[in-house]
C-alpha cells in the first residue's frame, strides 16, 4: 500500500472514525460519502455525519491464519475476526494477545492500537486498530511458570498516618 | 505558596500482557536465572507483543488517561513522549500518539530523550507551559520497550510499559508543590546511534550514577520543602531493578511501607522511562486526600528529577476506569525463551 493511501485512511485506522446517515440512521465503517441504504442515494449526499466508534464489540465470526501475509510471520498462528460493534458496522481485525483456542463467537473484544505492518527495515511503520479480549471477559492473569518467588503484595493493612 | 497551582489532572498506564521469569532466561545462557532475579529483585518482566512498541504503549496509556479525566483530546496544548526506544530515529513518536488520540492538529509535540528520566523531564516541561498559561493541558508520557543484549545482565530486567500524565491547573488529583533536578555528565549507560543494544559501565552504574543523583536530588527536594522522610506517605524512586530503589530509600530514611506502592519493577521489570511513572500511578491508585508523595526519577548520562506532591480531595471521586496497576503486577501470559526471542526480534530471518 502506498504511503499516501495509508495516510489518507489514518483517521479511520487510528481512531475508528466512521459515518452515519442522518436521513436513515445507518452507520458505516469505513466512512461513506453516500448512503447505500437510502432509496435515493443522492439525497444522502452531504447528510453523512462523522461517527466515532467506541471500539467495543464482539466476535461475529473468525478464522485462524496459519499461512501468514507478508510481515505477519512472527505472529502465526493468529486470529482474524469479524467484530460486530454496538454502533452497527462489522469490522475486520486481528484479535491479539490470545490463543486461537480462547476465541469464540460472542467473545467480547475492545479495540487496541497496534503496529499493523512495517515497510521492511527502513520503511514506514503503519499503525492502526486491532482487537484485544475485553476486560469484562475477566481473564485471570497466569503467573509465569516456574516462578518460585513471593506473590505480589496484595492489599493489606495500611500504615497509621504520621 | 500563593502561586497558581499546577498538578496531575488524570493519568493512565499500559503494560503489555506477556511475562517472562529470570529462571527461563538464565536456563538459555547457562546461568542461575533464579539467583540472578533474586539478586536484582526482579521476579518477572513484561514483554511486548511483536506488534507493540513505544508508540502503541504510549497511545494506550494516554487513551486511558483521557477517558478517566473526561478530557477532550482537542484541549491538549502540548504532548511530549519520553523514551529511549522511539520506533523511528527520525520521525516523532509524539505525532503518531497525538493523531491516534485525536489531539491533532492544534498542539505542540515532541519526543524527549534522557535515558530513563525523559518522562519526568516531560512533566517538568508541561508544568512550565501550564503555569505560564501557554496551554490548558499538557501531556507527559514515559514509555519504553527496551532490550538488553542476549545473555547480558540487563536482559533479566529490561521490559516494556508506560504511563501518561495530564498536567493542568484545575481539577487536580494531586498538586505538584515543587520540582527539583540534579544533572551531571556521567557515562554510566549509553547506546551509540545504530547499535541494537545499550552498553553500560557495570558497577559504575551504581555509586557515582544512580545513588549519587537520586540521593542528592531527593535530599535537596526535602530540604527545599522543609520536609523529612517521615512527612511523606509514599515515595517513588526510579527502579532499574528491585534493589537500587530499596537501598536508596533506606539511605535517605524511608521505610518499606512508604515504598510499598511505588515499587513496581519486581513484578514488571525495568520499564525505563515508564518505571518511576508507573510507580507513581500505582501510588495514585492507592492514595488518600492529603497524602504527601515524593518522586525521584533517574536517567543515565546522568540526571535526577524530583517532585513533591500533595494528593487532593478529588482522588476519591476519580473514575479509575480500565486496568489499575495492580492488574499489571498480578501477571499475564507467561512466555518461554523461544517465544520471547521471537517476539523481541532476536531471531533473524532471511539473513537480514
Ligand atoms: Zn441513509
Amino acid at each position: 500500500m502506498t504511503i499516501a493511501r495509508f495516510w489518507r485512511e489514518t483517521p479511520q485506522r487510528y481512531n475508528l472514525g466512521g459515518s452515519r446517515c442522518s436521513s436513515c440512521g445507518s452507520a458505516f465503517f469505513p466512512p461513506r460519502a453516500v448512503c447505500p441504504t437510502c432509496p435515493e442515494h443522492r439525497r444522502s449526499l452531504g447528510k453523512m455525519e462523522p461517527l466515532q466508534l467506541s471500539g467495543e464489540g464482539e466476535v461475529y465470526s473468525f478464522t485462524v491464519v496459519h499461512d501468514p501475509a507478508e510481515g505477519f510471520e512472527m505472529q502465526v498462528p493468529y486470529v482474524l475476526a469479524l467484530v460486530k460493534t454496538p454502533e452497527g458496522p462489522i469490522l475486520t481485525g486481528q484479535v491479539v494477545d490470545v490463543l486461537p483456542a480462547e476465541v469464540h463467537v460472542g467473545l467480547r473484544v475492545q479495540a487496541t492500537f497496534r503496529k499493523l505492518r512495517e515497510e521492511g527495515k527502513s520503511g514506514v511503520i503503519h499503525y492502526g486498530y486491532k482487537f484485544a479480549v475485553a476486560r469484562e471477559e475477566g481473564r485471570e492473569p497466569v503467573a509465569p511458570e516456574g516462578e518460585s518467588v513471593p506473590e505480589p503484595r496484595r492489599e493489606g493493612p495500611r500504615p497509621a498516618r504520621t | 505558596m500563593s502561586e497558581e497551582p499546577v498538578g496531575i489532572v488524570s493519568y493512565g498506564a499500559y503494560v503489555p500482557r506477556y511475562r517472562i521469569a529470570p529462571a527461563e532466561i538464565g536456563a538459555v545462557w547457562g546461568a542461575d536465572g533464579e539467583a540472578m532475579g533474586k539478586g536484582l529483585g526482579v521476579f518477572r518482566k513484561s514483554v511486548p507483543a511483536p506488534d507493540e512498541d513505544t508508540i502503541t504503549i504510549s497511545t494506550e496509556a494516554l487513551r486511558q488517561a483521557l477517558a478517566r479525566g473526561r478530557i477532550s483530546p482537542q484541549s491538549i496544548g502540548a504532548l511530549y513522549v519520553g523514551s529511549e526506544s522511539h520506533p523511528y530515529a527520525v520521525k516523532p513518536t509524539a505525532t503518531v500518539v497525538a493523531q491516534a488520540v485525536g489531539a491533532t492538529p492544534y498542539l505542540t509535540a515532541a519526543d524527549f530523550e534522557f535515558a530513563c528520566k525523559a518522562g519526568t523531564a516531560a512533566i517538568q516541561t508541561c508544568m512550565g507551559l501550564v503555569k505560564s498559561r501557554m496551554i490548558t493541558y499538557g501531556v507527559a508520557i514515559g514509555s519504553d520497550t527496551s532490550q538488553g543484549a542476549p545473555g547480558d545482565a540487563l536482559e533479566y530486567s529490561a521490559s516494556a510499559g508506560g504511563a501518561a500524565f495530564i498536567i493542568g491547573r484545575e481539577r487536580l488529583l494531586a498538586e505538584i508543590n515543587a520540582t527539583e533536578s540534579f544533572t551531571t555528565d556521567t557515562p554510566d549507560f549509553w547506546r551509540r546511534e545504530g547499535q541494537r543494544y545499550p552498553s553500560h559501565g557495570g558497577r559504575f552504574t551504581g555509586e557515582p550514577a544512580f545513588f549519587r543523583h537520586v540521593g542528592e536530588c531527593g535530599r535537596r527536594m526535602m530540604e527545599r520543602m522543609e520536609m523529612t522522610p517521615k512527612d511523606y506517605r509514599h515515595v517513588v524512586f526510579h527502579q532499574p531493578n528491585g534493589k537500587f530503589p530499596q537501598r536508596i530509600g533506606k539511605t535517605l530514611g524511608f521505610t518499606d511501607e512508604q515504598m510499598r506502592y511505588g515499587l513496581v519493577t519486581p513484578y514488571l521489570g525495568n520499564t525505563y522511562s515508564g518505571a518511576a511513572l508507573l510507580g507513581l500511578a500505582n501510588v495514585l491508585d492507592h492514595a488518600d486526600p492529603g497524602d504527601r508523595v515524593l518522586v525521584v526519577g533517574y536517567g543515565s548520562g546522568a540526571g535526577s528529577d524530583a517532585f513533591d506532591l500533595t494528593v487532593s480531595d478529588r482522588i476519591h471521586q476519580f473514575d479509575r476506569q480500565g486496568p489499575r496497576i495492580q492488574e499489571f503486577l498480578d501477571g499475564g501470559t507467561p512466555l518461554n525463551y523461544a517465544l520471547y526471542a521471537k517476539f523481541r526480534g532476536k531471531i533473524h530471518l532471511g539473513g537480514s
